[in-house]
């Protein structure tokens, strides 16, 4: 079965200073699949050359088959991946409703922007209630679910998101991981990145662990979450 | 200071004293660019650090009226007119940069404010045309010869005079890049915040930047309207002219002395050469092509002619300005 | 009230329209670009040129005119973005500001080469009307009206379409864009010739009223930085009302005093407003 996602052997950085060496990876269709590390270890790097923003020196990825790494960050939207950037990055003199709009751009996804806002109301009814605030107004969490909301705008194949609970208040934190699991729910296909291991672990199938840009582990969540030095360097057992 | 430091600079002596025995032609050449080289070298002791003015035209104004008004109407010998047109350009200067320093009004802010100072120049000149003749210009009352009133028709003593205003403006760059004025200013280019926090007193540094620059803008204005002996608004002061020399002073290198005595070489010679080829036939192709060669100089050369020059042949002995800033300007 | 002074004011206020105008272009492109186009006047310029040598020459009747002056204007600011603003995009905004100038320059002497420095006009006759003893030229009243119609469709385009909101959003955050699905270098291109497009209807609106002659850019270029940085660069709203702030400056000054003192007093107005508050009325620190 091949995967949704496959990353082979992607090498990447800022400058002189390389920030990923030779990472691989996959994500099945309808898998939620977490990549864990701690500040520094290269998890939004990833993500950015997921989503086009950051080119690899070297390596390649694809989504279904075909070949990514070489895009620029619109078509990769095109192709059917949307990424919640790390500390939600909404355009804050927007209103909620014209950020969603935002995320609807693309001309396939304009077609169905009334229903898919209804969605995503509904999801978020929230966000519904705010529609016409603007977004640089909202709590941290409100901002994080507009967010995602954008992201899912385009009905991505995949959806990427980076470190979702940085910031925010514990309490918020739980929302926003019951949030990810009902997004699992509804079908999506999930790859998050995150310093809260505790909590992520218990949300994805399947985790890999970055360390200074190296994949260091890899496992299913369950067997991540007992091992023993992911316990002790992680979970501070 | 031995004779053998001296050998480099022998070439340049010769270079700068050829036109005393050229024509009149070349020597009337020779006293423009020695006038706006010191012009632009002016400018440049604000542009190297950031201060970049688009209203030198301002200075320059102030420079070229203000004497031949005191000679006009009340006498006054420009001996004393330019040292009091001087230390107007350098109360004005002082008068816009002070309160642009505490505000921080910087970059672009900046640019557009001494824009818009030399438009009120200009336009101040225009409205009182009753004392300055508006845009028709003014003349200064002429004497014939007369050192007295500045007035001199020979050109290779007015080229004497232009050179020592150019030594002037030279020796003020050189003292300014061996003071602490000049570490001090460019640490304030590369980030001000940090630079006052380590006890720069950013205010009085730029400010006695901003006196030398104006001051020497006004001298050059001054003895470019004694040359001619004819000023008009246009011609001094305004958009035009402002950018003029900002453009003048890249093109030759504004980070280094000599930088922008290139520049007054290259495009006055560039503007001659273009007028000679097009004749009368053109009226504007010459200035068409320099103005492509501006924009061209912008995207290409940011560090002008100079600059070029040091990265192709960099020099054995570390040149009097080492670029502290990077090849284009930081980004702020 | 005297009747000259109302006289004045109206029309500072119908001037205020074409300055408004101007402003919302050139603010477009800071805010979406962060670039300052030295050389929108000279685009101006060229637009007029392109109207009144359609008319004069081809016997273009003007409402053919006008729309091919507005789009020559906008291939104008393409060609002013791709060719000089482009390469420099990343380099130190000051160069990018000093570009731009190079091609004021550029602009005008292609002018003078082209159509010599005579004053050329359009020869179009529009009446003075007279309101109890007002008068009030027709041409400038037009293109108030116009002026505040294309505001208003500006608004409406940057506001309901995805393409206006795109360039409202690009400019709080540049780099996400491209997550949105949206092309950022076409994004830039269109503005470009949004904002030429803007210089060109101005354009249309001031041949009415003014010969037009290589440099008449430097009579209302400056004005409009001068606008733009008081209201605050890139806040098209601000631009929108210093822009009447500043003409009626104008129109009164010229009323008490002349209309050069007028002109003189509005910079001094704007460069100590300046030195009060460095942002501009609407500016963000």
């Amino acid at each position: 079965m091949s995967a949704l996602l496959t990353l082979d052997g992607i090498s990447a950085g800022y400058g002189s200073f390389a920030a990923l060496f030779d990472v691989s990876l996959q994500v099945e269709a309808g898998e939620a699949v977490g990549v864990i590390g701690s500040n520094g270890a290269g998890k939004t790097t990833l993500m950015r050359v997921i989503s086009g923003l950051l080119k690899p020196s070297s390596g390649s990825f694809a989504l279904d088959g075909k070949r990514l790494d070489q895009l620029p960050a619109y078509r990769i939207v095109e192709a059917g991946i949307a990424h919640v950037p790390e500390n939600r990055r909404l355009f804050g003199r927007l209103t909620v409703e014209e950020n969603l709009r935002m995320g609807a751009f693309l001309p396939a996804s304009r077609k169905h922007f009334s229903e898919r806002l209804a969605w995503v109301f509904e999801l978020f009814p929230r966000l519904e209630e705010r529609r016409f605030q603007m977004a640089g107004t909202l709590s941290g969490g409100e901002q994080q679910m507009c967010a995602i909301g954008r992201a899912l705008m385009s009905k991505p194949k995949l959806l990427l998101m980076d470190e979702p609970s940085a910031g925010l208040a514990p309490l918020v934190v739980e929302q926003v991981f019951e949030l990810v699991k009902r997004i699992r729910a509804e079908g999506f296909t999930v790859l998050i990145v995150e310093q809260n291991v505790g909590q992520v672990l218990d949300v994805v199938d399947r985790a890999y662990l970055l360390e200074t840009g190296r994949i260091k582990l890899a496992g299913p969540a369950a067997s991540l979450k007992n091992n023993d030095f992911i316990r002790s360097s992680y979970l501070g057992l | 200071m031995s004779a053998r430091r001296l050998i480099p600079y022998l070439p340049v002596a010769a270079v700068v004293a050829l036109p005393f025995f050229l024509s009149n032609y070349y020597q009337h050449l020779a006293v423009q660019i020695a006038i706006w080289s010191l012009i632009y070298t002016s400018w440049a002791l604000m542009g190297r650090f950031r201060l970049t003015s688009l209203g030198h035209g301002a200075f320059l104004g102030v420079g070229a009226y203000v004497p031949t008004l005191l000679w006009n109407n009340y006498g006054v010998s420009p001996w004393l007119g330019i040292p009091v047109a001087m230390a107007l350009a350098v109360a004005l200067g002082l008068i816009i940069g002070y309160p642009c320093s505490r505000q921080k009004v910087i970059g672009h802010y900046f640019a557009l404010v001494t824009l818009a100072l030399g438009q009120v120049v200009l336009l101040v000149i225009v409205a009182a045309r009753e004392v300055t003749g508006g845009s028709l210009g003014m003349t200064p009352h002429p004497v014939g010869y007369s050192w007295y009133a500045l007035q001199i028709p020979d050109r290779a003593q007015f080229y004497a005079l232009a050179l020592a205003a150019w030594f002037l403006g030279l020796a003020v760059w050189r003292w300014v890049d061996r003071s602490m004025i000049r570490f001090a200013l460019e640490s304030i280019a590369e980030d001000e915040d940090a630079a006052e926090s380590a006890g720069v007193d950013v205010l009085r540094e730029k400010l006695k930047i901003t006196a030398l620059s104006t001051g020497l803008t006004a001298l050059g204005g001054a003895l470019y309207a004694q040359y001619l002996m004819y000023l008009s608004p246009d011609a001094m002061s305004g958009v035009g002219i402002s950018l003029q020399i900002v453009f003048a002073a890249i093109a030759g290198g504004m980070y280094s002395m000599l930088g922008p005595t290139v520049g007054a070489v290259f495009t006055i010679g560039l503007n001659e050469g273009l007028r000679v080829l097009f004749g009368t036939h053109f009226i504007g192709a010459s200035n068409t092509i320099y103005g492509a060669m501006l924009v061209a100089f912008i995207i290409f050369m940011p560090r002008g002619i100079v600059g070029l020059f040091e990265k192709l042949w960099p020099r054995a002995r570390p040149p009097a300005s080492p670029p502290v800033v990077p090849d284009t300007q930081p980004a702020e | 009230m005297d009747i000259y002074l109302l006289e004045a004011i109206i029309n500072g206020l119908l001037l205020g329209g074409v300055l408004a105008l101007l402003s919302l272009g050139l603010n477009l492109i800071f805010g979406v670009i962060d670039v300052v186009w030295i050389v929108y006047a000279e685009i101006v310029m060229s637009a007029m040129y392109a109207v009144y040598w359609l008319h004069s020459y081809y016997a273009w009747p003007l409402f053919l005119a006008f729309p091919a002056a507005i789009l020559i204007a906008a291939l104008i600011g393409v060609l002013v973005h791709v060719v000089v603003i482009e390469p420099i995009l990343g380099s130190a905004p000051i160069n990018q500001l000093l570009a731009t100038g190079g091609l004021l320059f550029f602009l005008q002497s292609l002018a003078t080469l082209l159509f010599g420095t005579e004053f050329r006009n359009l020869g179009v006759r529009l009446p003075v009307l007279e309101f109890d003893g007002l008068y009030i030229s027709f041409s400038r009243l037009i293109a108030f009206v116009v002026a505040l119609i294309g505001a208003v469709i500006l608004y409406l385009f940057l506001a309901k379409t995805y393409l206006g909101t795109s360039i409202r959003a690009i400019s709080q955050d540049r780099e996400i864009m491209g997550l949105m699905g949206v092309n950022e270098r076409r994004t830039y291109v269109i503005t470009s010739a949004i904002g030429g497009g803007l210089a060109g209807l101005a354009a249309c609106l001031l041949v009415l009223q003014y010969d037009v002659h290589p440099f008449i850019g430097l009579t209302f270029g400056p004005i409009t930085f001068m606008i733009c940085v008081l209201g605050g660069l890139g806040n098209m709203i601000g631009g929108f009302f210093a822009a009447f702030i500043i003409s009626q400056i104008i129109g009164i000054g010229g009323y008490y005093f002349s209309s050069e003192a007028a002109e003189v007093l509005a910079f001094v107005f704007f460069i100590v407003m300046i030195l009060i508050r460095p942002q501009g009325i609407l500016g963000k620190k």
